[in-house]
């Protein structure tokens, strides 16, 4: 006899409660505190501040420990905390120019005004798994430079020759306030603001592979990095209403110029065009691949020929880069879906039979098989 | 639980969705574009339901939550106890007494009647996507009323099969002009679309879109004068009811493969049997 799949509500609620026992692991082994997260899993912490579109480390690492470290879940959690926030307004453009850095590189000279810093990166590291890490030790102490001065854009010396494309100015009718993508939905064509909003906020992963498959031929870029830049910059704010700016605080960002070949074309010489990446927190990879996919998709606005490529069309691009919307929409499948798929279970019954009787009328006369 | 505002979203927000559904139902089967805000749940859980139900909903509703016409399944619970939580309206299983029914894949058996609203889960709000994948042109489609390219699908459909090989998700046209996805309902639920009583708003959180039937507006379901739209369910009457003319489930029962069909609207069921009616399997037993 059938019994009905009733019950649901204290299904979810032991679920939830063995989803919370399996989060704490072995009890016998000490807990994770959001200080230790945030502080020993920085990349994983900035990686949910810059896809969360929220800058807050320790909202972060509570998030990943509450996801037991899944970052999209991680970031699922911050984007729902972040929308219940109110808005107040929109700050001045941060001045990247004055950014305090902790590492600046250029690969397209040999050395810059200001210099090469290279920072804390794992560039140079040999990847051999350091099993001393396994053990407790002194925290490890690096030597100390002096403090570094403001450092010039490297776009900067070549924009002085008119050998790069001057830096579009800002289009007046969209400053200020600039487009918000979480307050209005996007509509098509977006405009290159809007386009660079939703790549910052878009999954590192999808940014990473569709600039990669630029590197390879579907939609070629001829990249070079420009600079590279990480480091603390002042979010300020201007108050109208008392006629001053007060200096909220300051965030880590990482921002990424790309000098791009460009051959030129009937009305303007050859000159070199850039593609634009700036991520909330310590995120190259990601800053890196989104100034590609700027590139990419500036092809229009530079008089260049689309490929068909799936990085150089916007739609295709800016519709499958949130993760928030992509995994939700991937796992949805899981739920029931009976009702559609009972539905289709007698469509191909009937058409299954229907094409059973096709068959057996056009066996000749005579020769029917009793049935 | 009171820290949120009342249903969830702020006033501003919830004024904005408020909004996109006026003008839904003043453009009937129209898709408008709404800044649709990141829930507490997944998208594809039904988040531009909960946003419709939650600019809908006022302290002396009566909400009912369905999931596959069910009142008990996982996703319709979770739905329902959050509004308990943050709104803390009313809910009913019933479908006569509920004043909102968010539903997701159904619309109730029992007919619905004027003031209430039923508010559908949407997954892919537009009708050509699967024809078209871009929304620039798509929307371009609609504009110009340009629905061949509709047509010729169901057509090629009868070519191949012999009818029409969409059994949900069944496009329909509203009120003479546009072309909407009722979203994924059985096509044996279309004809209750049409001439409703009730008002039907279609809430789809991911793509950003809100769209309406008004009460008693036309909804045709897309079909050719030879090959007529035919609602269809399982030739069976339910197990435990014994109606022959209610959606059915279709239940495996053993690992050799016996089956049983049991109405999906649970509340459909439970009322018949309550009043007396008995199905193959109820029979002796009750």
């Amino acid at each position: 006899m059938y019994v009905a799949v009733k019950g649901g509500e204290r299904a979810i609620d032991n679920a939830h409660a063995f989803l919370a026992e399996a989060r704490r692991g072995d009890p016998t082994v000490p807990e994770l505190t959001v200080p230790q997260i945030r502080e020993q899993m920085a990349l994983a912490v900035a990686r949910v501040m810059a896809e969360g579109s929220l800058y807050d480390a320790d909202l972060a690492a509570l998030a990943i420990k509450q996801a037991r470290g899944d970052l999209i879940e991680a970031i699922f959690l911050i984007r729902a905390y972040r929308t219940t926030l109110p808005r107040f307004g929109s700050s001045r453009p941060v001045d990247t120019g004055t950014m305090a850095v902790v590492r600046r590189v250029s690969a397209t000279f040999k050395d810059v005004p200001g210099g090469q810093v290279l920072g804390p990166t794992f560039d140079y590291t040999h990847r051999l798994l350091d099993f001393a890490l396994a053990a407790e030790g002194a925290p490890p102490k690096a030597p100390k430079a002096e403090t570094l001065g403001p450092m010039p854009r490297v776009g900067e010396h070549l924009d002085r020759e008119g050998l790069i494309e001057p830096e579009p100015a800002p289009d007046p009718a969209c400053a200020p306030p600039p487009p918000d993508l979480t307050r209005t939905p996007l509509e098509l064509p977006a405009e290159r603001a809007l386009r660079l909003q939703a790549l910052a906020r878009g999954d590192e992963g999808f940014l990473l592979s569709l600039a990669y498959s630029s590197q390879r031929g579907y939609g070629r870029t001829h990249p070079f990095v420009g600079e590279l830049r990480i480091g603390e910059v002042m979010v300020e704010v201007e108050i109208p209403e008392l006629g001053l700016t007060i200096a909220l605080g300051s965030i880590t960002v990482t921002e990424c110029e790309t000098v791009n070949q460009f051959t030129g074309s009937k009305t303007q010489p050859a000159q070199f065009t850039r593609g634009y990446g700036l991520v909330m927190g310590h995120s190259e990879r990601k800053a890196i691949a989104m100034s590609l996919v700027d590139r990419a998709l500036r092809w229009q606005e530079l008089g260049e020929e689309s490929t068909g490529a799936p990085v150089q069309d916007a739609e295709f691009v800016l519709m499958h880069a949130d993760n928030i919307q992509a995994t939700g929409f991937l796992e949805h499948i899981k739920l029931p879906h009976y009702v559609d798929f009972q539905s289709e279970l007698e469509l191909v019954r009937r058409l299954r039979a229907a094409a059973h009787d096709h068959e057996s009328k056009q066996v000749p006369e005579g020769q029917e098989a009793a049935e | 639980m009171n820290d949120y505002n009342f249903a969830y979203l702020d006033e501003g927000t919830k004024r904005m969705i408020r909004r996109a559904i006026l003008k839904a139902v003043a453009v009937p089967g129209y898709q408008v574009p709404f800044a649709s805000r990141e829930m507490p749940m997944p998208y594809g859980w039904g988040t531009g339901g909960v946003q419709v139900t939650a600019a809908c909903l006022r302290p002396d509703d009566r909400l009912k939550v369905i999931d596959q016409g069910a009142d008990d399944t996982t996703n319709a619970v979770s739905i329902r106890k959050f509004f308990q939580r943050t709104a803390r309206v009313a809910t009913t299983e019933r479908t006569g007494d509920a004043t909102i029914i968010q539903t997701r894949h159904r619309i109730p058996e029992a007919p619905l009647s004027e003031g209430q609203i039923l508010v559908y889960q949407v997954p892919i709000p537009e009708p050509l996507r699967f024809l078209e994948p871009r929304e620039t042109e798509t929307r371009r489609m609609h504009a110009l009323q340009e629905y061949g390219l509709m047509h010729l699908k169901l057509y090629e459909d009868i070519a191949r099969h012999g009818e029409i090989a969409t059994s949900y998700a069944y496009p329909v046209q509203v009120s003479g002009r546009y072309v909407m996805d009722p979203s994924p309902i059985p096509k044996f639920d279309n004809p209750k679309l049409s001439n409703c009583p009730a008002l039907q708003l279609f809430g789809a959180g991911r793509e950003q879109r809100i769209y309406a039937v008004p009460p008693y507006t036309q909804v045709i379901s897309l079909d050719f004068e030879d090959h007529p739209f035919v609602a269809t369910k399982a030739p069976h009457a339910c197990d435990l009811c014994g109606d022959d003319g209610s959606y059915l489930d279709e239940v495996i029962t053993d690992d050799a493969g016996r089956r049983m069909f049991i109405c999906s609207d649970t509340d459909h069921c439970n009322s018949r049997r309550a009043a007396g009616h008995v199905g193959a399997l109820t029979g002796d037993a009750a």
